[in-house]
């Protein structure tokens, strides 16, 4: 199981692993990540499991559709590194992927 | 069921399908509309319908469907110049143009002028002025009578919010109720004002109030109130008259009415189901937990918004023709048993609280959701710490309304 390490605004970490075929998303609920809402339970459609990936992982998870980049573009605090992890499925090639959480998700 | 529920259920499952018209707002004023919406998500879940006042309109019911129409924004417009985000359409010169009811890309341009005023920090440096203002309408609370819950603490801790949002003269701030009040009534409805012209006069003297604060603060330096944030920021500096008078409604509307109609849905709801409350005050972490959401997802402040089809799409089986109107029921979504274990129960610890329609998705997603849910967490807070019970004495007054599902009254009283 690739292996995924979130940390919290605050910096508290977790190392969870995840299921390969699901998405980054899920990983985090699954395990009870605390900080990612994902309201609309992965359609990208809310914006609320917004997360800043670590630079070298940018490449390998692809890039952001239109809706996807439209509705990041309304989440608070958003950088180059922004993703919802909803868009991203978790592979074996995401094995220990770094993933930070903003300070809220509106 | 009492006779009116019973005697609405019995109609609604047996009157033939091309009859069902769920725009009447009467049907939402009884409360007896949720029949009518378990009936067309049984046998016909994307729904057409004409009557002389709407015209004809799809009913989209499911809340997968939904789903999809709010986020195919491409295809399901909300812009004004094709009849924007409700049911009625206004003469095309009286519509507003306020960003829900523009397209990209200046609707995203525009919305992320004041988006910022809702952002973490900012939440959080709020969080104390409205702990304090809830407390104080709380503890100024009359014992051993009845009084209006909607009046006492539902409008004035909303009206109070708005006011510091806008910074506008606090001992005004009722003004602001009024507007909203206003800006949603259909007169030929609801009656509030005699007739559309005296509407519209009565949201031309909002305009000639807002221009004033506007004139105050556009050149001033600073300013975190929505109305200097408009003012500085140069996608929305420039508005046409009518694009402010347009978005200050929807921020009067969207930081009001809603909130409001939450904040009595939730006491309304926990009375009707005293395990619930009594499973609240084991354990108050669950108005943070859970249970806001599921206030906003059974009271559904806004029971629909519209779209128009820019293209023929296909949805659930029907054909939509470009130029039809789409109609999103949020409130028959948020009681599809396909999407929602037990929709009908109100259940504070639902595993996932937070998917439901009430705040749409997509790119018109409610900016003020995570407020709303502040406002609604700090006011069950502080219920908590103060009142063993709140007695419901009699049953609600609803709105008139197909579009705001709210109430004028609700009876109380609190022992003590």
């Amino acid at each position: 199981m690739p292996r995924v390490t979130f940390f919290e605004h605050d910096g508290t970490r977790h190392d969870v692993d995840a299921t390969a075929g699901l998405s980054l998303m899920r990983a985090a609920v699954d395990h009870n990540v605390p900080g990612i809402d994902a309201d609309c339970g992965g359609a990208c459609a809310c914006a609320t499991c917004h997360v800043y990936l670590e630079p070298q992982w940018l490449a390998v998870t692809g890039e952001r559709t239109e809706m996807e980049e439209s509705m990041l573009s309304f989440a608070a605090v958003t950088q180059h590194n922004s993703r919802l992890a909803c868009q991203i499925e978790v592979t074996d090639g995401l094995d220990g992927i770094q993933v930070h959480l903003p300070a809220g998700q509106h | 069921m009492n006779s009116l529920q019973q005697a609405a259920r019995d109609e609604a499952f047996s009157m033939p399908l091309d009859q069902i018209d769920v725009s009447k707002p009467r049907l939402f004023q009884e409360d007896t509309i949720g029949h009518y919406f378990a009936r067309l998500r049984r046998d016909d879940p994307v729904h057409w319908h004409e009557n002389d006042f709407y015209g004809g309109f799809w009913s989209v019911t499911k809340y997968k469907d939904i789903m999809a129409v709010d986020t195919r924004h491409g295809v399901y417009s909300s812009d004004w110049s094709q009849g924007g985000i409700s049911l009625f359409n206004a003469p095309m010169e009286d519509r507003l143009q306020m960003f829900i009811s523009m397209d990209p890309p200046k609707h995203d341009e525009q919305r992320k002028s004041v988006s910022p005023i809702v952002a973490p920090a900012n939440l959080a440096s709020m969080e104390s002025t409205i702990r304090q203002r809830t407390a104080k309408v709380l503890d100024e609370l009359p014992r051993n009578e009845e009084f209006n819950w909607v009046q006492r603490v539902s409008t004035e801790l909303t009206t109070q919010m708005l006011a510091t949002l806008f910074d506008f003269p606090f001992e005004e701030r009722r003004l602001l109720t009024w507007w909203s009040d206003v800006a949603t009534s259909v007169p030929e409805v609801d009656h509030l004002v005699e007739s559309q012209e005296a509407r519209l006069a009565e949201m031309g003297k909002c305009l000639t109030y807002f221009t004033r604060l506007w004139n105050e603060r556009v050149n001033a330096p600073g300013g975190n109130d929505l109305v200097s944030m408009l003012a500085h920021n140069p996608a929305t500096r420039h508005m046409t008259p009518r694009e402010f008078m347009g978005n200050l409604m929807l921020l009067i509307v969207g930081g009001n009415d809603t909130t409001r109609n939450s904040m009595t849905g939730g006491l309304l709801a926990l009375s009707r189901n005293p395990d619930q409350w009594a499973r609240l005050r084991a354990d108050p972490s669950l108005i943070d937990k859970s249970m806001v959401p599921e206030v906003i997802r059974w009271q559904t402040p806004l029971p629909h918004m519209r779209r128009t089809a820019l293209a023929d799409a296909e949805l659930n089986g029907k054909t939509i023709r470009k130029g039809d109107k789409v109609v999103m029921w949020y409130l028959s979504g948020n009681r599809d048993e396909e999407a929602i274990d037990n929709p009908e129960a109100f259940i504070i610890d639902r595993a996932r609280p937070r998917q439901h329609l009430s705040f749409g998705f997509g790119i018109h997603r409610c900016v003020g959701n995570r407020l709303a849910e502040l406002q609604l967490k700090i006011l069950w807070e502080e219920i908590l710490k103060r009142f063993a019970v709140i007695e419901v004495t009699g049953e609600p007054t609803r709105t008139l309304s197909n579009f705001v599902r709210g109430y004028s009254a609700l009876p109380v009283r609190i022992p003590g």
